[in-house]
């Protein structure tokens, strides 16, 4: 293919894409597996410290050893994914904040797409790194806890306080990363089929689409599997 | 749909990726914050129970105890459901190497003589409840009143769940804060705190002090309870046992 914004392309009117490849297989396997596992480390640890829970539920043993393995394998998915080039890229993306992720941060209408934002928005990163620097907190400590013997009592006391402010925490993300996505059917559908149409990511991650404009390659759904508009090929305006 | 004009053209084909990488650096601060928790916290967690854990103990909303500040009651159950005993029905069974065998109702308990004491509850998972009224009978008077056989030389204690089981050494069982358990915080055991009859079993970790108590039977030597078999230690004295150094109940 040519470079990007070719004469060519400059001569006849833009063709705008019906839809875009956002996420890769990977990486919505990734995103499927933390979240099961995350919902089972919360499910587990609500049985284990809410008192009307714990004893109508029981078991305490068994809802334990769920909650440590679900916890151990939490960051599994999020390891074996570097294996993909995409969700490497995606995390190349989520590390950086410019000065309009500042700025979108602080306007009070981010909404209405007046600022550019990439892939990712500012929120979107910041749930990113806390989920992920969380998890790692969580991991850590949980190890610490589970483990009597690797350090002495009061840093097992210590681990116990720490993964018990930092799971408080990482419920009220997660409880706020659901709110989000219930507001908006297009972005949880970019997760789930990996396609999202190109007039929402013209609204709501403009810059990314422009990136995308320059990378024919990714511009359409490369399978052929764009659902729900009939095909979800480019749209032809002859 | 918002025109493309008013936010200046973007750069075609460049990958974001401007910006200082903060996201590294947030995950590096988490880590280090958890760290520095780690070490700091026993301190922290002490001040704040020691103020908060008391409200939450008699906190009748029960909204406090949604953060976690420890040093309040946590229920642990170790089987799906236990069954409900009201007083009226309970019945607790003293039996094996004894004289006497007994079956005993809620008023044969209080027909005996009754000890009551202030100590607190300490779990090997690391909260404590301070200061709770305990009162009931005294292991040693009911062990009297079966009479003990010589070859007798361990309690061992089952519960209405069917599953948790515990047991003591006759020594450990005739110590004056080891009590058979009719009331604690000032009022009858409820269900979730084991009730209508728990063990409690003062000079040692909680989970020495058997939860929904039915059954009471002396063994020739101790059987390893519920707790004992995932790890903890059969001699579970606080400050003493399971690598833990909590300074004494009484």
């Amino acid at each position: 293919m040519s470079p990007p914004v070719d004469s060519a392309a400059q001569r006849r009117p833009r063709i705008e894409p019906v839809q875009v490849r956002r996420f890769a297989r990977a990486e919505r396997l990734v995103h499927r597996l933390t979240a099961v596992l995350m919902t089972s480390c919360i499910l587990t640890a609500a049985v284990l410290y809410n008192g009307t829970l714990s004893v109508a539920v029981g078991h305490r043993r068994v809802v334990e050893l769920i909650h440590v393995y679900s916890g151990f394998a939490l960051p599994a998915p999020m390891i074996v994914g570097l294996a993909s080039a995409a969700y490497r890229a995606d995390l190349g993306r989520l590390n950086r904040f410019s000065r309009d992720d500042w700025r979108w941060l602080r306007s009070r209408d981010r909404r209405l797409g007046l600022i550019p934002v990439g892939k990712f928005n500012a929120g979107q990163k910041i749930n990113a790194w806390l989920s992920a620097g969380s998890i790692l907190v969580l991991l850590g400590t949980g190890l610490l806890m589970y483990y009597p013997y690797l350090v002495r009592l009061s840093w097992r006391t210590g681990a116990t306080f720490v993964h018990d402010w930092f799971a408080l925490g990482v419920g009220l993300l997660v409880l706020g990363h659901v709110f989000k996505a219930s507001r908006d059917a297009e972005a949880r559908r970019g997760m789930r089929t990996g396609l999202v149409l190109a007039a929402w990511a013209k609204i709501n991650h403009d810059r990314w689409l422009a990136e995308l404009d320059g990378d024919a390659e990714s511009v359409r759904d490369p399978d052929g599997r764009g659902d729900r508009d009939g095909g979800g090929g480019e749209r032809d305006p002859a | 749909m918002v025109s493309s004009q008013s936010k200046g053209k973007p750069a075609k084909g460049k990958p974001a990726s401007e910006g200082p990488p903060v996201g590294r650096r947030v995950i590096l601060g988490l880590l280090g914050l958890g760290a520095v928790g780690v070490v700091t916290g026993r301190v922290t967690q002490d001040g704040l129970a020691r103020v908060l854990g008391p409200i939450e103990n008699r906190d009748p909303t029960g909204l406090v105890s949604l953060f976690p500040v420890g040093d309040s009651f946590r229920f642990y159950s170790v089987t799906g459901s236990v069954p409900s005993r009201s007083a009226a029905d309970y019945r607790l069974t003293v039996s094996g190497l004894v004289d006497h065998p007994q079956t005993l109702t809620m008023a044969d308990l209080a027909a005996l003589p009754q000890t009551s004491f202030t100590s607190d509850f300490q779990c090997v998972t690391g909260w404590r409840v301070r200061q709770v009224e305990w009162s009931g009978v005294a292991l040693a008077r009911l062990l009297d009143e079966v009479g003990v056989r010589a070859q007798a030389k361990a309690v061992h204690f089952t519960s209405l769940d069917g599953t948790y089981t515990e047991s003591l050494t006759i020594e450990q069982a005739r110590l004056s804060d080891v009590i058979v358990a009719t009331s604690m915080l000032g009022k009858p055991v409820t269900h979730d705190h084991g009730g209508p009859v728990r063990m409690y079993v003062g000079p040692m970790y909680g989970y020495k002090s058997i939860k929904w108590l039915s059954g009471i039977q002396l063994t020739e030597a101790v059987e390893v309870g519920y707790w004992e078999t995932r790890g903890y230690d059969v001699d579970g004295f606080v400050g003493h046992s399971n690598g833990r150094d909590d300074e004494p109940t009484g």
